[in-house]
């Protein structure tokens, strides 16, 4: 352990530590903190300049029930949603099977293919956006779910065949010989061997791809512009031109954005940071 | 048929498996970035027919064009401020590695901030920042550091500092994650050998524990050059590249030229100095990648 374990030190090391790590979160989550209170304020508050106090009446409900009902929020962490759900399972679809080809097999143009979807994890997004943006006008994809989530599926699948990639490879071969002198067929294999084996790969992945796609702005804001598409990254931004001064609102409609990648991060936390920390202890 | 199947299945059946991810990626990456290549010798607006052969010319104007200077300026600055983030997050996570239930917590909190769209803190940073009812400026003004209340997104020369100094938040608890799996990772038996030959503190650090982390180290510096270069949503909402163009960068210099102006082809010719430019980080990282590979 480095550094040394706090609790073979002095009592009084030890509780300055932990008085200094809770403070220490008070101010590194100080943003976030006061946005959460100022989603609970009245308009009044915000009027005479409460930004930072107590809030003098909790309007938990009123503010939270308001961004629903006069703004079209709803329908934007819907399609989010939708964006979103579809992305993360055809992006593991496409690169689990890629993935495991680039692993196993031998052939020529193995570890080109491989350096290509790792480079692609790397471009700016600038390079790609007017002729992906001129071809969804051409598929007739732009401004539809759709249209963004074949982008996204073919963005990501960079990321996740890498990914997948290097966790297959460490999987032993000899397993896979055995099923071939069984008589099993290449894709029995791969349906029942393979991918049962890859599952806590394809879970920290699909957090990961959730949390990447659900914080998409640019691309929403590239192929996307009516507010029956937009995810909610682009409608908070929409909305924020509207709101001026309803910081209540912002405050209120930002923490509701913010909510379902955090929730995913909390309920699938080992995972998620599996998948984020890939490399960073060996390699 | 059945015969040809069998003998040849092994061949076969990777391609099958690739076809899916190839197709989807080609469309989508590898023929646009070509297209973008191209276009960038044209002249466009989006919607005319005939794309007019300009040469170099949007090169030409791009190296007289202030503002490309400045975006470029401005992208140096992000990725120099940005590499404050791998030491940073090193050193919170030495803070915070400690076991426990309550610490297992504390660091996820810490992480929080990387978990939620750039937009949002996008948006609390704007507020942060408010000349009038921001708390950056109830601070310096109560502690008497300021004598008037700072506005740093509306001052031409702080407005970049300013922005980075928001992407620095969600960038450090990255780093800090990727450190802290690092240190888990840590080879116990060279750190007791040390400590028995008398070495602690800042010396066990930088001569046993830093050289051990050296794989978290590459990741984060390759994270964090690539996120400072990508940088978009940041200034995209908290400024539009404002005031003046002063805290504009490549990437928003790019989309703005394109969908705003509607010059297209200035505008991937502004996208492919970008993509040179991490062209460097691409090859960097996959020739190290691919050696590895082939060590193992």
């Amino acid at each position: 352990m480095f550094p040394k374990p706090i609790e073979k030190t002095p009592l009084a090391c030890r509780l300055s530590y932990k008085a200094g790590v809770w403070v220490a979160l008070a101010l590194w989550l100080l943003p976030l903190a006061a946005m959460l209170l100022t989603s609970f304020r009245s308009l009044t508050d915000i009027n005479q300049g409460n930004y930072w106090g107590i809030p003098s009446e909790w309007m938990v409900v009123e503010n939270y029930l308001g961004v629903f009902q006069t703004t079209p929020m709803g329908r934007y962490m819907v399609n989010s949603l939708m964006i979103t759900l579809p992305t993360v399972i055809g992006a593991l679809a496409i690169s689990a099977l890629a993935a495991y080809a680039l692993a196993k097999y031998n052939f020529k143009l193995n570890v080109a293919l491989f350096a290509m979807f790792i480079a692609g994890n790397f471009i700016p997004f600038q390079i790609l956006m007017i002729p992906v943006r001129n071809l969804t006008i051409s598929f007739g994809f732009y401004d539809t779910i759709h249209g963004l989530v074949l982008f996204h599926i073919a963005f990501q699948a960079g990321f996740c065949t890498l990914f997948l990639r290097n966790f297959i490879k460490a999987l032993p071969t000899s397993l896979i010989e055995a099923a071939r002198c069984d008589g099993a067929g290449e894709f029995r294999i791969f349906f029942v061997l393979i991918l049962p084996l890859i599952r806590p790969a394809l879970a920290a992945l699909a957090v990961l791809i959730f949390t990447f796609v659900w914080n998409d702005y640019f691309w929403a804001l590239v192929l996307v512009q009516s507010d029956g598409v937009r995810p909610v990254t682009a409608g908070l931004e929409a909305l924020k031109g509207q709101w001026v001064a309803s910081w209540q609102m912002i405050a209120a409609g930002s923490i509701l954005a913010a909510m379902p990648p955090v929730a995913m991060f909390f309920a699938m936390q080992k995972h998620f940071i599996s998948g984020l920390t890939m490399g960073a202890t060996k390699g | 048929m059945q015969n040809f199947w069998e003998k040849n299945q092994v061949r076969i059946v990777p391609w099958l498996f690739l076809t899916p991810a190839l197709i989807m990626f080609s469309v989508y990456v590898v023929y646009p970035i070509a297209q973008s290549l191209i276009l960038s010798v044209y002249e466009w607006d989006g919607l005319a027919e005939e794309k007019l052969f300009v040469g170099l010319g949007n090169y030409i104007e791009l190296f007289d064009d202030e503002v490309f200077w400045t975006s470029l300026k401005n992208n140096l600055i992000w990725v120099l401020f940005y590499l404050l983030s791998p030491p940073i997050g090193l050193a919170i996570a030495l803070f915070l590695n400690q076991q426990g239930r309550v610490m297992r917590l504390v660091k996820s909190l810490f992480f929080f901030p990387f978990v939620i769209s750039q937009i949002v803190v996008g948006l609390v940073f704007t507020w942060f920042y408010d000349p009038s009812f921001g708390l950056l400026n109830k601070l310096l003004l109560g502690l008497g550091l300021a004598a008037e209340p700072l506005a740093p997104l509306s001052s031409e020369s702080g407005v970049t500092y300013a922005i980075v100094f928001a992407g620095l938040w969600p960038q450090v608890a990255y780093c800090m994650i990727l450190y802290l799996t690092g240190l888990k990772a840590i080879d116990q038996e060279q750190v007791e050998a040390a400590s028995m030959d008398g070495c602690s503190g800042w010396k066990m650090l930088w001569y046993i524990i830093i050289p051990q982390l050296r794989p978290a180290t590459f990741i984060a510096i390759v994270v964090t050059v690539i996120g400072s270069l990508r940088s978009f949503d940041l200034v995209a909402i908290m400024t539009q590249g404002g005031p003046y163009n002063s805290s504009s960068v490549l990437a928003f210099f790019m989309y703005e030229q394109s969908i705003t102006n509607y010059r297209m082809g200035y505008g991937t010719a502004i996208a492919t100095m970008l993509f040179l430019i991490m062209g460097i980080y691409i090859t960097y990282f996959l020739t190290r990648m691919l050696r590895q590979e082939r060590m193992r």
